[in-house]
């Protein structure tokens, strides 16, 4: 009856037409399809419009940070997490280190770390200096920061005084008067700075490595490191010792050791020797 | 022309002769010349600090031509680069002149720092040996006394000459005492504004120091070392009990002519210790350490050893401040106790070291004998105790260098210096005299049966026994063993060396006679070698 009315009359018909009467349960599956229907609607238009998880809101990496990160997810992803944002308790997040910090850890071996302790040692870097830029390029690209002039010589033209009295008052109470390191808290350190290289230094003073201050260049100005790595470089790494061995430069422990073991036992073996000739 | 005749063999005797006519020194000179003096290695201890208190005034005499005792502002224009152009004190600037410009100046300088440390590590070892071998003793109480002022007169030379060249590392030291002296309850701020003429660092210290270590401080050394000496020669020296020794006899040789000339030529090895020293090792490049500014300190800044156990006692301390609410309130700081109260209880017992001694013995004799270690036990361990405090305090004063330099966290360094320095010295108490009970032991039982010879001869019934050779002839013992007497003297140990007590085959480094071949027994073939034989084996490994 009324279904053989409704197939003559087409389709509008039946959609202006409001059914007359309707049983309570069609009109509930009815309420059921449309609000499916909105929410269908409105999660459809969410997944079109939202971002995705591939999504990219900032520019594609350089061919040598693309390098850079795929040294990263083999050697760093461990402890510094995906996408260089750390992971709790191993490593802390790299984003706005700056390629300096990446150039200081990696290149002076330290990073990638032996072992957690309070602080890392210098080793044989484990990667190439290629490879080392490759990575300070993909950490400077996510997320910026400081970074090392161009150039292995980074102290033409300093002054070396100038460089020695900056050093004197910036660098000595950690890394003693003659670059040999010292004793920091609980195991922690400051290197010896006769193995570090112009750029390395320049870095550690950009970046503060694990427990060096921040030295940024409203401190000390570019002209300045330069003059501290002039004073390093060619002072105390070329220091000629004009009084001799120089003892490893402790200062006077060593001494006080060599007054005994080679002054006093140097002369009590003479005194042995003169009272054995009665 | 009439030939004189000129005898040159005469010339010394005529000469004597001729001074004897006019001053008539011969009979006190004949006494004085005809002194005894035992003859032992370790009584040449004291020797190497006068001798080296010797060098020190020489090269003292030279470096004060060149330095210039003034805090006033020059600006460096001397030879060594890195430091052209720097403001610095006057007294700086000479001493780098000193190290750079003035020829012989810098080995100069290091033969006079080394000879400072030389100076104060030879006072501490014949110190060490006064005290355990009991020479300080009645009747030498006063001399010991002036030993141990010595130290501390020393202590202060040093820290002066220290403090002149005006470097980095001397005024970090400066400014450490001027915080001790500020830290004496009531008169610190005083004592320290009277010393350095107001704020420290002031423009007056360093000349004050220099008139302080080239006239007043030398004088005083020269003066307690000259009374150390007289009553050396008044009181005669301790000897090491032996044949023919005794408390009232001194055996040795004759000051002059063998006992000076010895010592003429030990004088020389010394100065060549130092002088060997000085050219060789580095020490104290205040080139380095750069001018010092207020605001320049560091790391692996110490004072010379002899100083270092107040840096360490400072680094082991709590920081245990005592508030005392009187008007203001009023604060003793805790570097008082580490730095004032300590030594002055270091110095009232080490002063006093003899007179407690006596008391606490009853003993009120005369001593002119020495005394072995091991014969007085309770002794030796004292001694060892405070070695060992010292020590550890020595040692946590470069707590951060052997921190850095060996991989320790330096906050455990400090915790073990503290544990170190309440449970090492009864620790060394307890071992050293249970070490020298075990060696009056041994001796004993040397003196009883005799010297082990090594051979392990069966008894009838099964038992081994070790052959002893006796160190006397039998008498009485039906065993043939007699017992000797111990007199406070090495008892020979080894086989073949009885009778004498110096080794068996004579010479220093290496022997200058050959042994004496073993005499083979007569029951006894001499052992021949064993003949070559193939090892027994698989055979493969010859291919």
């Amino acid at each position: 009856m009324t279904s053989d009315n409704d197939r003559r009359r087409g389709l509008l018909a039946r959609l202006r037409e409001r059914p007359a009467a309707r049983s309570r349960g069609r009109r509930r599956l009815g309420a059921a399809v449309r609000l499916f229907a909105a929410l269908m609607l409105a999660g459809g238009a969410y997944t079109v419009f939202a971002p995705g998880a591939q999504a990219q809101d900032n520019p594609p990496l350089t061919g040598a940070a693309a390098e850079g990160k795929a040294l990263f997810d083999v050697s760093c992803i461990t402890c510094h997490g995906r996408n260089a944002q750390g992971v709790e308790g191993r490593g802390p997040s790299l984003i706005g280190v700056g390629a300096a910090s990446v150039e200081f850890q990696v290149s002076s071996g330290r990073m990638p770390l032996a072992r957690q302790e309070a602080q890392a040692h210098r080793k044989p870097p484990l990667f190439t200096d290629e490879q080392t830029r490759q990575l300070a390029q993909y950490i400077q690209e996510l997320g910026g920061g400081p970074m090392v002039p161009e150039g292995d010589n980074l102290h033409e033209d300093a002054n070396i005084a100038s460089g020695g009295e900056l050093f004197r008052i910036n660098c000595s109470q950690c890394h003693a008067f003659g670059g040999g390191g010292g004793a920091l808290s609980s195991g922690k350190f400051a290197p010896s700075l006769r193995p570090a290289t112009d750029r390395q230094i320049y870095a550690a003073m950009l970046s503060g490595p694990q427990n060096m201050p921040v030295f940024g260049d409203n401190q000390l100005r570019p002209e300045q490191k330069a003059d501290i790595i002039a004073y390093i470089q060619e002072t105390l790494k070329h220091d000629q010792d004009p009084g001799g061995f120089n003892l490893g430069r402790y200062g006077p422990s060593t001494e006080g050791l060599a007054i005994f073991l080679v002054g006093i036992v140097a002369l009590v073996f003479a005194s042995l020797w003169i009272a054995g000739k009665s | 022309m009439k030939r004189r005749k000129f005898d040159l063999a005469a010339t010394p005797g005529k000469a004597a002769v001729g001074v004897d006519d006019r001053f008539q020194v011969a009979t006190p000179l004949r006494r004085l010349l005809n002194k005894v003096f035992p003859d032992h290695w370790s009584f040449l201890l004291g020797e190497i600090a006068l001798f080296s208190f010797v060098v020190l005034l020489l090269t003292g005499v030279f470096l004060t031509f060149f330095f210039e005792p003034a805090m006033t502002e020059v600006v460096y224009d001397g030879s060594y680069a890195p430091l052209q152009g720097t403001p610095m004190s006057a007294a700086y600037a000479s001493s780098l002149d000193i190290s750079f410009d003035v020829r012989g100046g810098l080995v100069m300088r290091q033969m006079h720092h080394w000879s400072a440390l030389l100076f104060m590590a030879a006072i501490v070892v014949h110190m060490l040996r006064v005290f355990f071998t009991g020479a300080f003793r009645k009747p030498r109480e006063t001399n010991w006394i002036i030993g141990s002022l010595l130290f501390w007169v020393g202590f202060l030379a040093g820290f002066t000459g220290y403090s002149l060249p005006d470097d980095g590392l001397s005024g970090t030291g400066l400014r450490i005492a001027s915080a001790i002296m500020l830290s004496i309850p009531v008169i610190g701020s005083w004592l320290t504004s009277s010393i350095f003429g107001g704020e420290f660092p002031g423009t007056i210290i360093i000349s004050r120091f220099f008139i302080a270590h080239v006239l007043l401080i030398p004088a005083l050394l020269v003066a307690l070392i000259s009374v150390h000496l007289g009553l050396v020669f008044k009181q005669k020296h301790t000897q090491w009990p032996g044949p023919g020794r005794t408390n009232a006899n001194v055996v040795g040789e004759r000051f002059f002519p063998r006992y000076a000339i010895k010592q003429g030529g030990f004088f020389m090895v010394v100065f060549g210790v130092i002088a060997l020293m000085g050219g060789l090792f580095q020490i104290n490049p205040i080139w380095l350490f750069g001018p010092y500014e207020a605001w320049v300190v560091s790391a692996a800044s110490q004072p010379d050893w002899y100083v270092m156990f107040l840096d360490g006692s400072t680094r082991l301390m709590p920081a245990w401040e005592i508030p005392i609410p009187i008007g203001d309130g009023y604060v003793i700081p805790p570097l008082f106790w580490p730095t004032v109260v300590l030594p002055g209880i270091l110095v009232g017992l080490s002063t006093m070291y003899p007179f407690l001694e006596a008391r606490h013995l009853k003993d009120r004799k005369s001593h002119n004998l020495l005394q072995r270690p091991r014969d007085v036990p309770a002794r030796t361990a004292v001694g060892a105790m405070a070695v060992s405090f010292y020590v550890v305090l020595t040692l946590s004063g470069a707590n951060d260098v052997i921190a850095d330099k060996f991989q320790i966290s330096l906050n455990a360094m400090t915790w073990a210096g503290r544990i170190g320095l309440l449970a090492v010295p009864p620790l060394a108490y307890y071992i050293t005299y249970r070490l020298c009970l075990g060696l009056q032991q041994h001796d004993r039982e040397v003196l009883a049966h005799g010297v082990e010879t090594g051979i392990i001869r069966r008894l009838p019934d099964g038992r081994f026994v070790e052959v002893h050779q006796p160190l006397s002839s039998a008498n009485g013992h039906a065993d043939g063993h007699g017992e000797l007497e111990y007199v406070g003297w090495v008892v020979p140990k080894k086989m073949n060396r009885l009778g004498a007590l110096g080794p068996a085959v004579r010479g220093f480094f290496y022997p200058i006679e050959k042994p004496v071949e073993a005499p083979v027994s007569p029951g006894h073939p001499p052992v021949e070698a064993r003949p070559e034989r193939e090892e027994i084996g698989s055979g493969e490994s010859r291919r």
